[in-house]
């Protein structure tokens, strides 16, 4: 030891010259960046954790949320979301070696595979951006409130509506009229509001009356129960023309807000208004870090091409905002588990 | 003064094209690693409900989960994010506090949720 010490030069550590870390200034600062957004990632999902725990209904689970795929419907559960993350992990591998060619100064591979990762990432925000308009429309036939109190998630198919006739004008349409465009949208509307009559008629919200006329009428299968009512308690089933009565019986009762559809800030389909509350903000937050991470990746891009690092004589801008590229992929394998599998 | 952090660090992390060949396989062997978690976490997912197993199972699933998470989560940031090759000193002073809060903070909310779960239920 004693030799050691003798040989160390001291004098360029007073000029602040000798990292203790052996790392640029830069590198180190955007790791410390890292550890608090970390940490912000960490109180979002334990919070989330922490209502979760402390909810006494049941919680809803994501092979029953998220099972939908772009122009194939529904019945496919987790492979949308396997998807993005499987886009997100391939993406964050196209980064890695564009810091890889970095070190070996090689201008072309760097390009190519920066390239690569910000379409990567364009790829992921626009699977965002579908799965939040899912999730924000709903389902083909809603959640129920039966009549003990109870709620319950319907499993089945949904109605096709052809058109809407009016039977009554209103402001907007008169008597006579076929209403075809949005016509399952506005019935839709109508079951939310409570506007829909046993004998197969609706209000509109201009004031008008229509007889709907389905294409395909709705096809309730089961009804599981979420949440316990004077009757039926949580977690039950109800099956076959059963079900489909209690469906009929809470949709033409008159009253608003026995069935939703979708999720948005006031009420949510698929459980606890809360969980639609922290899926959009978990989501909506590391969505908006891909969209930095993105822009941050043009930019970088645009350094790469000008040949900016090249001159500089090391990629190292490359490898800091990989860090953060990597970090975004980091924070979304706990999301996968945490919000979609567990 | 000439500028230590820009010169003299940020040319170490070069290597040779030789070294390179070894890098990449490292990456693409964490990338089957990878995919194949996550497929085998999904298939998991779908072919054990948690609505339609018992209790037990799925207390071990979820449990299963979560180590294959902190796997993922460990290779990419050792490798993907090239802490493994960074100088010690640097790796523990980047997890230590944030492991130690995170562990802290997950104890104390869970541990709280469930206390608030016990009196909403009476």
């Amino acid at each position: 030891m004693a030799e050691h010490a003798l040989n160390i030069d001291t004098t360029p550590s007073w000029g602040g010259q000798v990292s203790p870390f052996k790392t640029s200034y830069g590198k180190m600062m955007m790791w410390f960046f890292l550890v608090s957004d970390a940490l912000t990632f960490s109180g979002l999902l334990i919070a989330y954790g922490f209502i979760r725990h402390a909810y006494t209904g049941e919680w809803p689970m994501g092979e029953e949320v998220f099972h939908s795929l772009p122009f194939l419907g529904h019945g496919y559960p987790l492979i949308y979301v396997a998807l993005m993350t499987f886009l997100l992990i391939i993406s964050s591998v196209t980064m890695v070696l564009a810091v890889e060619a970095g070190h070996r100064m090689d201008r072309k591979g760097v390009t190519k595979w920066l390239f690569l990762t910000i379409i990567g990432g364009f790829f992921f925000l626009g699977s965002q951006a579908w799965e939040w308009s899912h999730f924000i429309h709903g389902s083909e036939l809603g959640r129920v409130q039966l009549a003990d109190g109870s709620l319950a998630f319907v499993h089945g198919h949904g109605p096709e509506v052809k058109n809407l006739e009016i039977l009554k004008s209103g402001h907007k349409y008169h008597e006579g009229t076929l209403v075809e465009h949005h016509a399952l949208h506005y019935y839709n509307d109508a079951l939310e509001a409570g506007k829909v009559n046993a004998d197969g008629t609706m209000r509109l919200s201009d004031g008008s009356v229509a007889k709907i006329n389905f294409a395909k009428e709705a096809h309730v299968e089961k009804l599981h129960i979420r949440e316990s009512g004077s009757k039926y308690q949580l977690g039950s089933h109800v099956e076959g023309a059963q079900a489909a009565e209690l469906y009929k019986e809470a949709t033409t009762a008159g009253q608003a807000n026995r069935v939703v559809f979708g999720a948005n800030m006031q009420r949510n389909e698929y459980g606890p208004q809360q969980f639609a509350q922290f899926f959009f903000f978990i989501t909506g937050f590391h969505g908006f870090h891909v969209f930095s991470g993105v822009v941050i990746n043009i930019i970088v891009f645009l350094g790469v091409l000008k040949g900016t690092y090249h001159k500089r004589g090391h990629y190292e801008m490359v490898e800091k905002t990989g860090l953060y590229w990597h970090f975004v992929d980091l924070v979304w394998v706990f999301v996968f588990t945490f919000f979609y599998l567990v | 003064m000439e500028r230590d952090d820009v010169i003299e660090y940020s040319l170490e992390a070069h290597h040779s094209e030789e070294h390179g060949k070894k890098i990449r396989k490292k990456i693409y062997f964490v990338t089957v690693l990878l995919s194949v978690i996550t497929a085998l976490e999904v298939g998991v997912g779908i072919i054990f409900p948690k609505h339609y197993v018992s209790e037990m199972t799925w207390e071990t699933i979820k449990w299963g989960y979560i180590v294959l998470t902190l796997i993922k989560a460990g290779y990419i940031v050792l490798v993907f994010m090239h802490l493994g090759d960074e100088k010690l000193e640097l790796r523990r002073l980047i997890l230590f506090p944030y492991i130690i809060f995170a562990l802290y903070l997950t104890y104390i909310a869970l541990f709280e949720g469930l206390q608030v779960h016990h009196v909403w239920m009476k």
